[in-house]
């Protein structure tokens, strides 16, 4: 390797970094005030590339020059700027309150609308957008050509940075969201310019993603699918760096960019997982990434939807049974197709059921529940392929193989919390689907494997749903009465509070662990029973749709409620297989359904039955608990919610302490 | 034999030196309030003893036992009962269900798989409960109490473990002052009943004074003086240092009135 | 737009039925015959929905003339989503509830594949359309699934054909990182050296799908100094690879052999950057001279207001062989029609294709040129038509493969 090719690789490697950190600043900055993880954050790139590929062909066409391309550049992020202000304003702002994982739900929907929209205005074609006048020719640098318009990339980054720092540092502006950023509390106490403060933020964090795809626009086509391929790395790249830490970024993505164009001369099929490895890497040795800090308490509205677990009275005992017995007898009154679909939906039930088990019960967010899924499936697959095991021998392996991968993934999960846990797991699965992805001769690859279908006993469509409506209810029920049990109460006492539950003798760490396992098991045993169904597995039973659909469903039925999860996979998978045969436009459809949902039903719909049932018993509870308050009460009985945050402030225990004792 | 034997205790954050070569002891039954400014290192003083944080230097003895490094939910084991600063409860759970929980920990119950949890050591909770006068409003979700219920709920958690020694960080921060007094005679008169050793930080001199066997003063993380409340009032350093005149009106008071 | 409408409204026709009567359906008596056609319609648009205008166009063309077999030929068109998972709940609706005498269509490898191992689990014949997969005709060939797009193995045979004699030995390879860019890769390797025992595979990148970092590849192959390359990237990975090459100097003295590029599906999107004569197979859908190919286009450009693609064309010819396939048979028993299928001459707009009855592949072929740039737009030049029948796997081959 001589010195010239090395010195280009590393330019070339600082010239991605540079637009993977003005993608990432965006994220970053809108998380750090705002506290929403943005899943739309690439879709608003897709918008500037989308908008800057029309409008500079345009500008160009009438004169051309420099000046109508950077006016080019410039008018894409500032109307995709503009878009981020409509979405605050018509939805953002009103889910400020609501978990955050509804938020990240509501954001989804918004990918799920951009992707048919963009389709239907731009075309399906990708538009390769002009090169930057002025910028065509490359320079020599060592004796090798470079292009100019990396230079100018190059520059890009850090003068972004600069700016934003200006920005951060000489505005009100920038000193409200410094504050925002540091102090959630804070954030509250601003009232008024609160309002403006979120729209400001979230037109800016737009603009620099719209700015991020304007950019692109030299080097690579505006394609339909653009969006998801970058915001996963626009994660990892805010996460490596620290959520809500522009420096982080802007270190994370010069990590990233060097590693990409280094790591590729030495494993030349590592493109897939490096930045996840890399994530998994950082997370294990700083839990906050490069640059952050302890996530402070969580708002106290965010925690106030883990509620407590009901047991059934009368009422939903029946429903229960019902549902069961009218399950039992589905074979009798549907078709063919309508088993198939049932049984699918038993199936992500009990996916959902089981990543319940941690978000709800353990307050665990798996943004990688898609990985035991799949290690259920593929340890099935792999059995019945390679070992030649019949159904009967390869489907235990299946809860088998994901207890196993949960016990590995979850021991480095449970150091962490909050978003950096959701991010380790969702690393977990990106590698686990890289391994699937590339292990060509043991997983077939991208291909996978076929030809897993059933015993010939279990072969009939009516059996195999009976199979599957044994198991998947067998184990619900097995998890639901864990839930209640003390291991669910132990598991929910972590959950409720670290340091309570530390001082009371319970062992945090492992119990989030064995929980991690038990989830796993249950996810695994969906993907064995999954594999049977289809006949065929491949590494997108692995991918991050999956793992989002199963949230989506539990968010759908509601967090705070048991039975939420089964409800959310029965209205997701059936809405989706009503929409999509009618129409093109389905994800359109789903994306404004799920929107419509989250707005309508903040608690999921489970959650929404809970409410009115509450709602009729109200009258009388009330009552009966002022009669029951004890004389010696004097302080007047505190909103929940505020008891809540008091608690949930000390949350971070010896770090608050630590604060106070040193200042 | 002293119940629990601190010795010189250490802990700095970045160059900061929170607690300087903290030294005391408890013995079983005896009261030991920590006072001290803000920011005189109690907190800190509190977390290494209760394992929340570890020291830099020094041991802290369990009986006997060296207890230094363990983490807090092995001290409980030991027999260490503790309340925070700002109460720690199961939000999710009903009064009862909160100590009925400690109760399964004690009891190496904690992952049992047997539904329903709920209806585990409930007597015992409910008479627990009863001895903090929350009897009343033990089937309440905590996070729908009055803050100072909280504190009496919490304080029924650290005593469901059956502690030989409870460190209350501030047990009446946050009270109306009439609770306050309430809860500490409550807390002191339980301890003394069950010979338990207690170590407590208050910023409430009236019960501080009028509680502790013993007081140590912690001024920018170093112990200035220790002894008996009269000593302590009478200490000019304390005087100079911390309590002031008002302060020391107000101990005087407390004082007397146990006397 | 005119497209979309009516596209769609053969979709609601045909769903307007499959709801109003699917009992009746069943009988299959004198209703239309279905066939069931699934493909990646939203994940995949700027493919697959030229095929579906191209398959609307042909069964219009042949229900105009009164169908086959005295009945109506209705294609029931389905997205498949684009996963594996979709794909097959979408085929079992088609079969159970739309009772389709067989299935058509699929996109991508992985669910081509999966797609095919269910029609052979529920012994209904597959027709895959569009996926280039090798497994799909032979290691996971099965006696239900047919193909008729030329596999990755017969184009970088075809492209390896057309370099053979060129002295070039030092190659580097890139290709996209899944299955259709590693056995790419993989059949270069092989077929390269067996026309040139000197060659040697001197760098080789393979980035992801999509995302390709494409300054740092085309540094590293430059860094190799090959006297070839050989290069599976399209969509959105090709132009960006291009330009980095074009502005780094890559491609100049080389030869490149480039598979799919001169498909007009990519060249659109090239335009100006079509990189000059680079070897490539496609489709120059506008310089072909056969009368029943030019009155395809010509049909086609009048209706859709626009230029067919490859996936046009394929679609086209998938629905005359459906028809073909039926009218030969003279019934809808899927073994009697497998029967027929097997080493089937079909007389189609680009000559004659024989579905080759060992593996089920057929003969079409692709058209191997040089690119070149006409005006502001890629075209392919000095082009031939390399019939599918003389790229093939070689018979021995396949029966060592094929289990059945």
């Amino acid at each position: 390797m001589d010195l010239s090719f090395v010195v280009i690789q590393i330019l070339t490697g600082l010239a991605s970094a540079s637009s993977l950190f003005i993608i990432a600043s965006g994220l970053t900055l809108v998380f750090g005030v705002t506290r929403i993880v943005n899943f739309a954050h690439g879709s608003l790139y897709m918008l500037g590339a989308y908008f800057a590929a029309t409008i500079i062909s345009r500008l160009l066409d009438l004169h051309y020059g420099p000046v109508s391309f950077w006016c080019g550049v410039l008018l894409a992020a500032l109307g995709v700027g503009a878009l981020g202000v409509v979405m605050e304003v018509v939805l953002l702002r009103r889910i400020y309150r609501a978990p955050e994982l509804f938020q990240l739900l509501a954001t989804f929907g918004v990918v799920l609308i951009v992707q048919d929209v963009v389709l239907k205005v731009f075309g399906p074609q990708d538009i390769l957008g002009p090169r930057a006048p002025g910028l065509r020719a490359p320079v020599e640098i060592l004796g090798r050509r470079f292009p100019s318009y990396e230079l100018v990339m190059i520059a890009a980054g850090p003068t972004v940075l600069g700016l934003l720092w200006l920005l951060l540092r000489k505005t009100r502006f920038g000193v409200l969201v410094r504050a925002a950023t540091q102090d959630r509390e804070m954030v509250g106490a601003l009232g008024v310019n609160q309002r403006l403060l979120f729209t400001g933020t979230l037109f800016l964090g737009a603009f620099l993603a719209g700015l991020g795809g304007a950019l692109q626009i030299p080097k690579s086509p505006a394609t339909p699918r653009m969006d998801l391929d970058i915001i996963a790395e626009a994660f990892v790249v805010t996460v490596i760096g620290g959520m809500g830490s522009i420096p982080g970024a802007f270190l994370a993505a010069i990590m990233i960019g060097q590693l990409q164009a280094f790591g590729i001369l030495i494993f030349p099929k590592v493109t897939l997982v490096l930045v996840f490895l890399l994530m998994a890497l950082v997370l294990v040795v700083r839990p906050y990434g490069l640059l952050g800090r302890p996530e402070g308490p969580a708002p106290a509205h965010a925690a106030a939807f883990n509620g407590a677990p009901r047991p059934w009275g009368p009422t939903e005992r029946r429903i229960a049974l019902g549902t069961v017995a009218a399950l039992a007898l589905l074979p009798l009154a549907g078709d063919a197709y309508l088993l198939k679909v049932a049984t699918e939906i038993l199936i992500l039930g009990l996916l959902a059921f089981s990543l319940h088990f941690l978000v709800g019960t353990g307050g665990l967010v798996s943004f990688g529940h898609a990985a035991y899924f799949g290690l259920g499936a593929y340890g099935a697959a792999l059995a019945c392929k390679h070992l030649s095991l019949p159904m009967e021998l390869a489907l235990p392996l299946a809860p088998i193989a994901a207890a196993l991968g949960a016990a590995v993934v979850g021991f480095f999960v449970v150091r962490l919390s909050g978003i950096y846990l959701a991010m380790l797991t969702l690393a977990a699965a990106q590698i686990l689907y890289a391994v699937a992805f590339q292990w060509v001769e043991v997983t077939g690859g991208d291909n996978g494997l076929v030809g897993i279908w059933p015993s010939s006993w279990a072969s009939d469509r009516t059996i195999y749903y009976y199979l599957t409506l044994a198991f998947s209810v067998a184990a619900i029920a097995a998890l639901r009465h864990a839930i209640y049990a003390p291991f669910g109460y132990s598991l929910r006492a972590t959950r409720d509070s670290e340091l309570r539950a530390d001082a009371i003798g319970i062992d945090v760490r492992q119990q989030r662990w064995l929980s991690f396992i038990l989830a796993g098991s249950a996810a695994g045993l969906a993907g064995g029973l999954y594999v049977f169904l289809k006949g065929s597995i491949d590494p997108s039973a692995l991918g991050i749709p999956v793992s989002v659909d199963a949230l989506t469903m539990l968010l759908l039925g509601g967090l705070q409620t048991v039975m939420g999860p089964v409800v959310g996979a029965a209205v997701l998978h059936g809405l989706k297989d009503q929409i999509m045969p009618l129409t093109d436009l389905w994800r359109l459809f789903l994306g404004c359904s799920i929107i419509v949902l989250v707005l309508l039903f903040p608690n999921g719909l489970v959650g929404a039955y809970e409410a009115l049932r509450l709602s009729s018993t109200a009258t009388k509870g009330a009552a009966s608990a002022r009669r029951r308050e004890p004389d010696g009460a004097q302080s007047r009985p505190r909103a929940p919610l505020e008891a809540l945050a008091r608690s949930r402030a000390s949350g971070a225990g010896g770090e608050t302490s630590k604060a106070d004792e040193t200042v | 034999m002293s119940l629990l034997d601190v010795h010189g205790l250490t802990k700095a954050f970045g160059g900061v030196v929170a607690a300087r070569d903290v030294t005391f002891s408890v013995a079983p039954g005896e009261l030991v309030a920590l006072i001290g400014p803000n920011g005189a290192g109690k907190t800190t003083t509190f977390n290494m003893v209760g394992g929340q944080l570890a020291p830099d230097k020094g041991e802290v003895r369990l009986a006997g036992e060296d207890v230094t490094h363990l983490p807090p939910r092995e001290k409980f084991r030991r027999g260490v009962g503790r309340t925070f600063q700002i109460a720690q409860t199961f939000l999710s759970m009903t009064a009862a269900e909160n100590v009925q929980m400690a109760l399964m920990s004690r009891h190496g119950e904690a992952r049992a798989l047997r539904p329903p949890a709920g209806r585990r050591h409930r007597e015992e909770a409910l008479a627990a409960l009863e001895r903090v006068g929350m009897a009343g409003t033990a089937d309440q979700p905590c996070a729908m109490l009055a803050y100072g219920d909280v504190k009496r709920v919490e304080l029924a958690i650290a005593l469901a473990g059956e502690p030989k020694l409870l460190l209350m960080d501030e047990p009446t921060a946050g009270m109306a002052p009439r609770e306050r007094a309430a809860l500490m005679t409550l807390a002191a008169t339980i301890a003394r009943e069950r010979n338990i050793g207690v170590l407590f930080t208050e910023h409430d001199m009236g019960a501080v004074f009028g509680h502790a066997d013993r007081i140590l003063v912690l001024v920018r993380g170093e112990v200035i003086t220790s002894g008996r409340p009269d000593e302590v009032r009478a200490d000019p350093r304390v005087r100079e240092a911390y309590l002031g005149e008002t302060g020391a009106a107000v101990a005087m008071r407390a004082t007397q009135k146990r006397a | 737009m005119a497209e979309q409408r009516v596209s769609r409204r053969a979709i609601l026709g045909g769903l307007a039925a499959g709801i109003a009567a699917p009992h009746i359906a069943r009988a299959q008596g004198q209703g239309p015959i279905k066939i069931g056609e699934l493909n990646s319609y939203t994940r995949l648009a700027a493919f697959c929905i030229p095929y579906r205008n191209a398959m609307l166009l042909a069964l219009d063309e042949i229900n105009g003339k009164g169908g086959v077999l005295g009945r109506k030929l209705e294609f029931v068109i389905r997205d498949d989503g684009g996963t594996t998972g979709d794909a097959t709940r979408v085929a079992e609706e088609l079969v159970t509830r739309e009772n389709v005498s067989m299935l058509a269509g699929t996109f991508l490898s992985n669910v081509g594949l999966a797609v095919a191992d269910y029609a052979n689990q529920r012994k209904m014949l597959f027709l895959a359309s569009e996926p280039l997969s090798d497994a799909i005709t032979m290691a996971q060939g099965n006696r239900y699934t047919f193909r008729v797009r030329p596999s990755t193995y017969m184009q970088t045979r075809m492209l390896v054909e057309a370099v053979k004699d060129k002295p070039v030995h030092r190659w580097a390879i890139v290709c996209p990182n899944y299955e259709y860019g590693q056995s790419a890769a993989a059949n270069f390797k092989r077929l390269i050296k067996e026309v040139n025992p000197k060659a040697e595979i001197v760098a080789e990148q393979y980035p992801a799908l999509g995302r390709v970092d494409a300054g740092a590849t085309v540094n590293a192959l430059a860094q190799a100094r090959p006297e070839g390359i050989f290069n599976a990237l399209f969509g959105p990975d090709l132009p960006p690879f291009v330009r980095e090459g074009n502005t780094r100097g890559l491609f100049e003295g080389k030869t490149v052999a480039s598979l799919l590029t001169g498909e007009p599906e990519y060249l659109l999107t090239l335009g100006e950057e079509t990189p000059e004569g680079w070897i490539v197979t496609g489709y120059p859908w506008d310089q072909i001279e056969l009368p029943q190919h030019k009155a395809f286009v010509q049909a086609y450009r009048a209706r859709f207001n626009d230029t067919p693609r490859l996936g046009s064309l394929l679609g086209y010819i998938v629905v005359y062989m459906v028809r073909d396939l039926i009218a030969k048979t003279g019934s809808l028993d899927t073994e009697k029609m497998i029967a027929t299928f097997e080493d089937m001459a079909f007389d189609t707009i680009i000559g004659p294709v024989t579905m080759r009855g060992i593996d089920h592949q057929s003969t079409h072929g692709a058209w191997v040129g040089e690119t070149t740039l006409k005006g502001r737009q890629g075209a392919m030049k000095n082009w031939r038509y390399v019939d599918g029948a003389t790229v093939m796997f070689p018979e021995a081959e396949v029966r060592a493969v094929r289990k059945a």
